[in-house]
């Protein structure tokens, strides 16, 4: 059994060390939010936060993490979907079939945990997600527009 | 109106009617599976097919077609509640089942979401469906304060009396109006008096789309069900030989190891990942199969561009006369590789199987199709059979019609365990391996210029792969492959194609198609060859205008001029992104008609002193006739540029001894934000045609920027994808 720490709350999970945290997540802990999309960290449709930080999930084993880690999903980002960056997004309505949402909700909200003001750079180089259906365009904006709010939905 | 159509490789024929009557069937909805449904209980019965109101207020629209991102859901819960005055608050939607479509008579129509048709092909019925509830609810309301229905009306879901004013709410009168005859005489609204319907109003999925709410077929869970991976034998053709089932039996979590039709090997486990793991250690042999190499086939591809017999698409005037007359004769040959449609979410199902029935819950383009596969691997009677849709993790045309591979291996796992639900869910690298690949081709064409620089004769030869030849060989005409001529036909070339016809008007045209197939499986996808053939079309032309020393715009206006449409957005595209402003932008023009809709692109782009490409923005401009949500159109606009742009840029299947050598995202890559270039939509419905949208912008997306390359660079750009090739030094 091993303990973890997953959106606040104290869990343990009975899976081989081995294990990615994608499935454990997945199939463990029923949290299916986080998407397999390729399993060998290009995609980015597995992204959580381990400690505040974005990590691609499906190439992170059980082993690799650690007693203090808190583990946040996309089912534990926020109350009500009010995170800024989930306000942003159904404002402009961004997510098209969704399924890599959740991973590119994660990955930027990681980003503005540590740069809450990136410029169009920062964020050609840190969000790096694959969204075949293509809402790349109206990620860009959601990310500038995310920025501009807090979880109450005012502007910051 | 009726048609007849094909529902299965079993070969029965359904009728598809579709009217709007719903006779009064009550029906209990999808028996087991509980988060899509809005029904409460079968107390209060549906209006019609399209339409059932709770006594809550609450409108569940019905929805035939599938929703894998294209907003369709959206859009058609737009046209039905438009007719029917709900308040759109209080909308929700559901899918009927393939099953009770069959059992009613096909009432839903049809449930092929394909070919940019979900919204262009049902527009009228789905109207029809809410325009008749609203006149059966008016007129429950009518006879329950014994008044003349023609003196009330009905607004935001309130049906008032004007006379003396009294209201009353549909979720009041629902139950009456179900009981009563559907009405003989629908008419419809006047598109420019619409409130919900052509408004920019937000998609009915996002919410749990944000929060990981929404459930995919990937994320299926039901009681006691047991996962299972598979992997077929690489090589297309060949079959499974052996396998050691010993070596992983005792595995964690391993139930079952068994060979599933005679080309694949699964393994069932407690979890996915202990599937997988399995079977990745499992010691499997596989046997024959065609070791295909697509480097050899360039050259059958190359020897179709000279060959004398070819199928006529399109022949307009006497080409080689003016070949034979011409001042300048200008060449160029253009190469497009086979592509994976590579959906975000791998291809799955759930199935339960028993005896006498089998269940399955698929992600599909086409429920009907679905429930065939089913129905067909189950050795069941259809009636026995159902299916229930989830939205679409991605489909681009894997999830259509001819493409049920997944869904039948996922039976046959589930027929060895009777009683047993087991999800079955695609590896990304079997994803990759086993698709229904866009087809591959190359491209002669030649231009006659005169001594004035017209454009006196155009041929287009094609050499390349056919879809329907692989999928569906009934559907050519005298032996041509009507899809490889998707925005080059005549509008008569068959029934159908007057949605995919050569908008341009040149004197002396020929269009012909060498086929030549390779083994691979071929399949539609998104934009399918309208895609190529708008590379193959405007890139020439744009080598024309430049081997004529003319502008391209006024070029490229010359022989559009039959067709305003398409002179408008070309128009509206190039004035937006400035053409002709000598401010050192480079810029490339498109503009091609596909899928009913006209659209136009000019991209702007830099390429740096190494050959590093930079799009830095497109300005897109689209007229589907009638836009029933404008902000989606845009959505999908940005959307084909993503799509067209990251097969032009990076992607390419390739064949070595018969096996796929691009296996995950690392080798067959997607665009990313940094390749991303700023997206202006112009959306200007010029009305009176339902035109599609979520492809037909993508023709336009590949040449517009190879256009705008050679801006920049003065060499073109004509073996695709681009990869890593220095643009400066081709
Ligand atoms: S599933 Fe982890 S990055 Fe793709
Ligand atoms: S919204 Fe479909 S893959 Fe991103």
């Amino acid at each position: 059994m091993k303990k973890l720490k997953v959106n606040g709350q104290a869990v343990e999970v009975d899976a081989d060390e081995s294990t990615p945290l994608l499935w454990v997540l997945r199939e463990q802990l029923g949290l299916t939010g986080t998407k397999y999309g390729c399993g060998v960290a290009q995609c980015g449709a597995c992204t959580v936060h381990v400690s505040g930080r974005s990590v691609r999930s499906c190439a992170v084993q059980l082993s690799a993490v650690a007693d203090g880690d808190e583990i946040v999903t996309i089912e534990g980002l926020s109350k009500d979907s009010r995170h800024p960056v989930q306000l942003a997004w159904a404002e402009l309505d961004i997510p098209q079939c969704g399924y890599c949402q959740p991973g590119m909700i994660m990955a930027v909200a990681g980003m503005l945990n540590h740069n809450p003001d990136p410029s169009d750079e920062d964020i050609d180089l840190e969000i790096t997600n694959i969204c075949r259906c293509g809402t790349l365009a109206r990620v860009r904006k959601g990310i500038h527009l995310a920025k501009t709010k807090t979880s109450a939905g005012e502007p910051a | 109106m009726n048609q007849m159509t094909s529902l299965s490789r079993r070969g029965f024929m359904i009728g598809v009617g579709v009217g709007v009557a719903g006779a009064g069937l009550t029906i209990s909805f999808l028996g087991g599976f509980g988060p899509a449904l809005a029904q409460d209980a079968g107390t209060a019965p549906e209006v019609n097919a399209w339409v059932h109101i709770g006594r809550d207020d609450v409108v569940t629209i019905r929805i035939a077609r599938s929703e894998m991102g294209q907003g369709t859901l959206t859009g058609l819960a737009q046209l039905v509640a438009e007719e029917l005055q709900c308040d759109w608050s209080k909308v929700v939607t559901e899918y009927p089942t393939p099953g009770q479509n069959l059992a009613r008579d096909n009432v839903w129509g049809e449930m092929l979401t394909g070919g940019s048709r979900g919204i262009r092909n049902s527009h009228q019925y789905v109207r029809e469906g809410g325009a008749a509830a609203r006149i059966m609810l008016i007129e429950a309301a009518a006879a329950r304060w014994k008044v003349p229905a023609s003196e009330c009306t009905a607004k935001d879901s309130v049906i008032t009396h004007g006379p003396t004013g009294r209201t009353v709410t549909y979720g009041a009168v629902a139950e009456d109006a179900a009981k009563l005859a559907p009405p003989m005489e629908v008419p419809l609204k006047d598109p420019s008096t619409w409130t919900i319907a052509g408004k920019p109003v937000k998609r009915l999925d996002t919410a749990d789309k944000l929060n990981g709410a929404q459930i995919y077929g990937a994320d299926m869970k039901l009681d006691g069900m047991l996962n299972a991976s598979i992997k077929a034998c690489p090589v297309r053709g060949g079959k499974l030989k052996s396998f050691d089932q010993a070596a992983v039996m005792k595995m964690p979590g391993v139930r079952k190891v068994l060979a599933v039709h005679d080309d694949a090997v699964a393994v069932v486990a407690d979890t996915w990942w202990q599937a997988n793991s399995a079977l990745e250690a499992l010691p499997i042999e596989w046997q024959g199969g065609t070791p295909y190499n697509s480097a050899d086939f360039e050259a059958q591809l190359e020897e179709g561009l000279r060959a004398r017999e070819a199928f006529v698409g399109n022949r307009q005037g006497d080409v080689e006369a003016a070949f034979a007359k011409a001042a300048k004769v200008v060449e160029a040959t253009y190469r497009v590789p086979h592509q994976n449609h590579a959906c975000m979410e791998p291809m799955n199902a759930t199935v339960v199987w028993t005896k006498d029935s089998c269940k399955a819950w698929v992600p599909t383009q086409d429920g009907m199709s679905a429930l065939a596969s089913v129905a067909e691997a189950a050795e069941l009677p259809v009636e026995k059979c159902e299916v229930y849709k989830l939205h679409l993790g991605g489909g681009f045309g894997r999830r259509g019609s001819s493409s049920g591979d997944h869904v039948s291996q996922a039976v046959k796992i589930a027929m060895s365990m009777p009683g047993t639900p087991v999800k079955l869910l695609w590896s990304r690298e079997e994803d990759m391996q086993h698709g229904f690949y866009h087809p591959t081709s190359r491209a002669l064409i030649r231009g006659a210029l005169d001594a004035e620089g017209n454009l006196t004769g155009l041929h287009i030869r094609i050499a390349g792969q056919s879809i329907l030849a692989a999928l569906r060989p009934e559907a050519l005409k005298d032996g041509l492959d009507m899809v490889t001529m998707q925005g080059l036909a005549p509008a008569d070339l068959a029934p159908g194609m007057e949605t995919q016809a050569l908008k341009y008007t040149f004197p002396n045209l020929l269009v012909d198609h060498a086929m030549r197939n390779p083994p691979v499986r071929p399949g539609f996808w998104r934009g399918v060859c309208a895609n190529q053939n708008a590379i193959y079309l405007d890139c020439a032309l744009d080598e024309f205008a430049h081997a004529a020393g003319r502008d391209k715009l006024e070029f490229r206006l010359a022989y559009m001029k039959d067709c305003p449409e398409l002179q408008a957005v070309l128009k509206a595209a190039a004035e937006k992104s400035g053409w002709g402003k000598k401010d050192g932008v480079h810029r490339g023009l498109s503009a091609f008609y596909s899928f009913g809709s006209y659209t136009a692109a000019c991209a702007e782009v830099t390429v740096d002193d190494d050959g590093k490409l930079k799009i830095t923005r497109i300005v897109a401009a689209t007229d589907p006739g009638m836009a029933v949500n404008p902000q989606q159109i845009e959505a999908q606009v940005e959307g084909s540029f993503v799509y067209g742009l990251s097969a032009m840029l990076l992607q390419e299947v390739t064949f070595k001894s018969g096996e796929v050598q691009e296996r995950n995202f690392d080798t067959y890559n997607s665009m990313r934000l940094e390749h991303m270039p700023l997206v202006e939509t112009i959306v200007m419905p010029s009305g009176g045609f339902w035109g599609g949208v979520g492809e037909p912008t993508i023709a336009v997306a590949a040449p517009a920027v190879l256009n705008a390359i050679f801006a920049a660079t003065g060499k073109r750009v004509r073996h695709l994808p681009i990869k890593d090739q220095n643009l400066r030094e081709l």
